[in-house]
């Protein structure tokens, strides 16, 4: 069974995209909402993955060995410069959509394995994933014509 | 004869109301006073004429008459026929307008010129901003971007729909916002959220019927006195209404009320999701109009279930027993009226906590009858304007920025493509348009009739931006602010009284304000300066003719109810005949509603339905936008959507360092930033500077007396003035905002080395995430005693810096020059 394999993808990519957040919201600290917002959201990342750990755990006992590129890279830090935020939050955007994707696969798996507390996990924390990608979607929108049209 | 300083609210004339309301709202009448305030020297027979209007400094609308004498107003009369007052005024009203004649009005335009601003002619003014914003136009496809208007919640009507006409058809620029983002943006979000557009459901007359009345973060006796008298007064008279005030000071509203929880600042949430749980598990719900009407009680359900008593107390540190009687008070309650004002709008979650009051009105299904009534109050005369008209970061008709068909109606409207008019994401809010003037991509700020030198957060950033020579920045305004003597060109308007124009309330009550007499020297209607600077940049439709094609404002109000009808805000069957010489009229006010409309949502079914609402909703704890397929998903077919969130603790927590807690706010004798009552003489002097208030045990804690100087620090700045001991909760100080720099200094924008007194030196650059609105009222400080007094703070004694603890304190009173008319019927 490699359920544990995608469980441990996830586990990682949430605590990959909390701690992406929270460079964000330090690095772009003159924007109040981004800085405020993205300790909010890496805040609930971390809870995801809390909420994952006892299955991580549980799953892992008989797991096979781990599979090549299982995991990969989607945030290399900051930027400067005058798409910074922009560029920035599309990271997130992206890490988001990877946790997203991934929350769907492990509710799949979690009805496979007749799991109804993973199922439950799921359901509490995918809409919030969610969330997160809306909220990042939403800011990039409203930034975007200005920073790529109007300033210099 | 009644000192209205020393009283604001003026006699009572208690009365009772209906046992059992009809339908139609039974004939429960509150009594008539007519107030009437003349300048020395003049009486009633000396008045040339008496010319309509209603006020400009607070939001209530009490409808007035404006005396003139030899060319000059010499005083006001409350008009008896109206159906907001009923002849009422508050001292703002009955003194304020002495401001008008002030010596030190703006008689002619300026400009910059060798750093200094000097007098010119409008020819020179008005072409060095043409010449601005065709330089701006012409950097290429993204001159649009360059321009921000920043406006107010003191024009009128027609003046907000023609800025918002030029900026977004003429200019074609998202950035439009106001000083209402900083007072109303809430309201306006939390009907947005749970009705599906902003449009306050309830009426004034709510008050005459209700049995129980819950004032959430609303002083009311200070911000409204007329409607608060109107409480007052059922409340001596038979068959009084419960009342329940959450406020963390001890407020008049605080100290009338049977039940007042003075949560600690910032969390409203986990009081609201408290009282929601307790309505839900007592069932003190009507189910059947939940089950017909609203959607999202299972959320709901599930977000509140962990908030019980204990927990809420203690988050909110107010005892449980307590919680549990507020929740028995609305759960028990026949006929509800609810007031959300500021201490939830400028405080942490602002929206997701308007919405749970909403949510408590949907629940017990306290909505659209008589006595039921429900008020997402405004701040500002005419904020309710900005928001219909768009003005602000709406669009007009409470249209839907993210509906391509409301786009659609605008564009043919004016004649424009719709590629013109920007709606690829939300308009900008106040916040955000600061910032892009903070980072130099906004060039242009036309700032009108407000005041953001001293009531945005942050000063000491904001007077940066304004000062930095690469923004150009346009005033319009009556004196020479604190911002205005940041700007680059100087534009003196009209102001109420010397230019007409209508505005709307709180209640959807539409009053027309007439010009009494001239503007000083060259000062113009703010309306006539927009149309001069459509005319001269040449904005045009697709045809080629005049974009902006009224030239009035009679012809301006026209075109707006073009823009208003089919929608919530219909004006479309009011005219300036129609309101002039009887009360005011409720929107919508359509053919097949000629008189207007007292209550919304009478049917229960609201203005949800997809191809309708004003937005498709955000997530209350990020703010993240739906998109249109997630809303249609929730099948809203017209009903109401119980929104839900969390408690999060607010941004900025007391530290060792910064131990208190700090709120803004305003007193009962001042609007804004005392512009225009700082310069009536009855006002001013009833609150003439800057005061700190704070709780007894946190004063002898730091060995404060009442009127010692003392500091308080920020991480923005510091601010120093006498302490006020005062009935506040313990652990929060309050500094009222109004108090800025014009006065203590002619030339000053700022302190300039002086110890600080403006409250914005303190707070943070940090905003509500639905509705964008700025929390005041929650800011980490820290408090130092500098100086021991030389006599009680100028703090007033009325209202909610009464003192506490036995010090004598001389009592505010006005004295003769106070002394106000008040008749009452029979």
């Amino acid at each position: 069974m490699h359920l544990a394999h995608y469980l441990g993808l996830l586990h990682r990519s949430q605590l990959d995209l909390a701690k992406a957040f929270r460079q964000v919201a330090t690095d772009h600290r003159e924007e109040p909402d981004v800085f405020h917002e993205c300790h909010l959201l890496a805040s609930q990342c971390e809870d995801h993955a809390e909420r994952l750990k006892p299955f991580v755990e549980r799953y892992g006992e008989d797991a096979p060995d781990e599979p090549d590129r299982l995991h990969g890279e989607l945030f290399s830090g900051t930027r400067r410069g005058p798409l910074a935020l922009l560029r920035d939050l599309h990271d997130l955007y992206l890490m988001a959509a990877e946790c997203d994707v991934s929350w769907t696969m492990i509710g799949q798996a979690a009805q496979g394995a007749r799991d109804q507390a993973l199922l439950d996990t799921v359901h509490r924390c995918e809409g919030e994933t969610a969330i997160q990608q809306q909220w990042v979607l939403t800011r990039m929108k409203q930034a975007a014509p200005q920073a790529l049209v109007v300033a210099s | 004869m009644v000192d209205r300083i020393a009283d604001p609210w003026g006699p009572r004339t208690p009365y009772p109301s209906d046992a059992a309301p009809a339908a139609s709202g039974g004939d429960a009448r509150w009594p008539v006073r007519v107030d009437e305030f003349l300048a020395d020297g003049v009486g009633a027979d000396d008045v040339d004429r008496w010319v309509q209007s209603a006020s400009i400094l607070h939001s209530n609308g009490d409808a007035m008459d404006v005396a003139v004498k030899d060319g000059r107003i010499v005083g006001v009369r409350g008009r008896a026929v109206d159906r907001v007052n009923h002849g009422r005024l508050g001292p703002k009203d009955l003194f304020g307008w002495q401001a008008n004649g002030s010596p030190d009005r703006l008689t002619r335009p300026m400009v910059r010129r060798g750093g200094e601003l000097v007098e010119t002619d409008w020819d020179t003014a008005m072409e060095a901003v043409v010449r601005r914003s065709r330089e701006l136009l012409d950097t290429g496809p993204g001159g649009w971007g360059h321009f921000g208007f920043y406006t107010s919640g003191q024009l009128f009507l027609e003046e907000y729909y023609t800025l918002g006409v030029i900026g977004k058809a003429g200019i074609g620029t998202p950035h439009m916002d106001g000083n209402t983002r900083l007072c109303t943006a809430t309201a306006a979000a939390a009907l947005k959220e749970s009705f599906g557009s902003d449009g306050q459901p309830g009426s004034y007359t709510d008050i005459d019927h209700c049995d129980a009345l819950a004032l959430w973060g609303h002083n009311v006796a200070e911000t409204q006195t007329v409607l608060w008298a109107r409480m007052l007064d059922r409340r001596c008279g038979p068959r009084p209404p419960r009342m329940l005030a959450v406020d963390p000071r001890a407020t008049a509203v605080a100290r009338e009320a049977d039940i007042h929880l003075a949560v600690r600042n910032g969390t409203n949430q986990a009081l609201m999701n408290g009282l929601i749980r307790l309505l839900l598990h007592h069932g003190w719900v009507d189910e059947a109009y939940v089950a017909a009407h609203a959607i999202g009680l299972e959320e709901l359900a599930e977000v509140v279930e962990p908030y019980s008593a204990p927990r809420v107390a203690a988050i909110c540190d107010v005892p449980a027993a307590e919680v549990e009687a507020a929740a028995e008070l609305l759960g028990t309650c026949e006929r509800l009226v609810s007031t959300v004002l500021q201490g939830f709008y400028q405080s942490h979650q602002a929206t997701a906590a308007a919405c749970q009051v909403n949510n408590v009105h949907i629940l017990r299904g306290m909505l659209g009858r008589p006595g039921a009534g429900l008020y997402q109050m405004n701040g500002q005369p005419t904020a309710q304007n900005t928001r219909e008209t768009g003005a602000d970061g709406d669009l007009p008709g409470f249209r839907n920025w993210d509906n391509p068909e409301h786009i659609r109606q605008l564009a043919e409207l004016w004649g424009v493509d719709s590629m013109k008019i920007p709606h690829w994401a939300p308009p900008t809010h106040a916040m955000q348009l600061w910032r892009y003037a903070e980072q130099g991509s906004i060039r242009l700020l036309w700032i009108s009739a407000t005041n953001p030198a001293v009531s945005l957060p942050d000063l000491a950033r904001i007077r940066r931006i304004l000062a930095a020579p690469e923004l150009f920045v346009v005033v319009q305004d009556l004196f020479l602010t604190e911002t205005a003597r940041l700007a680059d060109v100087v534009l003196p308007a009209a102001t109420w009284g010397e230019k007409t124009g209508t505005f709307t309330n709180v209640d959807r009550t539409v009053h027309l304000s007439e010009k009494a007499v001239d503007p000083p020297g060259e000062a113009r209607a703010d309306l006539d300066i927009f149309l001069d600077y459509a005319r001269r940049m040449g904005f045009s439709r697709n045809d080629g003719s005049p974009l902006v094609h009224w030239h009035d404002p009679e012809s301006a109000f026209e075109a707006w109810k073009q823009a208003s009808k089919g929608r919530l805000c219909d004006y479309s069957a009011i005219t300036y005949d129609r309101l002039r010489g009887g009360s005011g009229i409720q929107w919508p006010c359509t053919d097949e509603a000629p008189d207007g409309t007292e209550r919304l949502y009478v049917d229960g079914r609201f203005t949800t339905d997809p191809d309708r609402c004003e937005t498709y909703g955000h997530d209350l704890a990020t703010g993240a936008v739906h998109t249109e397929q997630a809303y249609r998903a929730f099948e809203p077919d017209g009903r109401a959507f119980l929104k839900a969130a969390r408690y999060q603790p607010p941004p900025e927590q007391p530290t060792d360092d910064r131990p208190f807690l700090l709120t803004t706010g305003r007193t009962v004798y001042h609007f804004h930033t005392r512009t225009k009552t700082g310069r009536a003489p009855q006002l001013d002097r009833a609150a003439p500077s800057v005061w700190v208030e704070l709780s007894s045990a946190d004063a002898e804690a730091l060995g404060v007396e009442e009127g010692d100087v003392v500091r308080l620090d920020s991480a923005r700045g510091s601010l120093e003035g006498p302490a006020r001991i005062s009935g506040i909760r313990p652990g929060v100080v309050f500094v009222p905002f109004h108090y800025g720099y014009w006065d203590a200094d002619a030339d000053a924008a700022g302190p300039d080395g002086r110890p600080a007194t403006a409250a914005n030196e303190l707070t943070e650059t940090v905003w509500d995430p639905v509705s964008k609105q700025p929390l005041f009222k929650v800011a980490a400080v820290q408090v130092t005693r500098v100086a021991a007094g030389d006599g009680p703070a100028p703090a007033p004694t009325v209202g909610g810096p009464a003192p506490v603890g036995g010090r004598v304190v001389p009592t505010t009173a006005g004295g003769p020059a106070a002394d106000a008319r008040s008749t009452t019927e029979g």
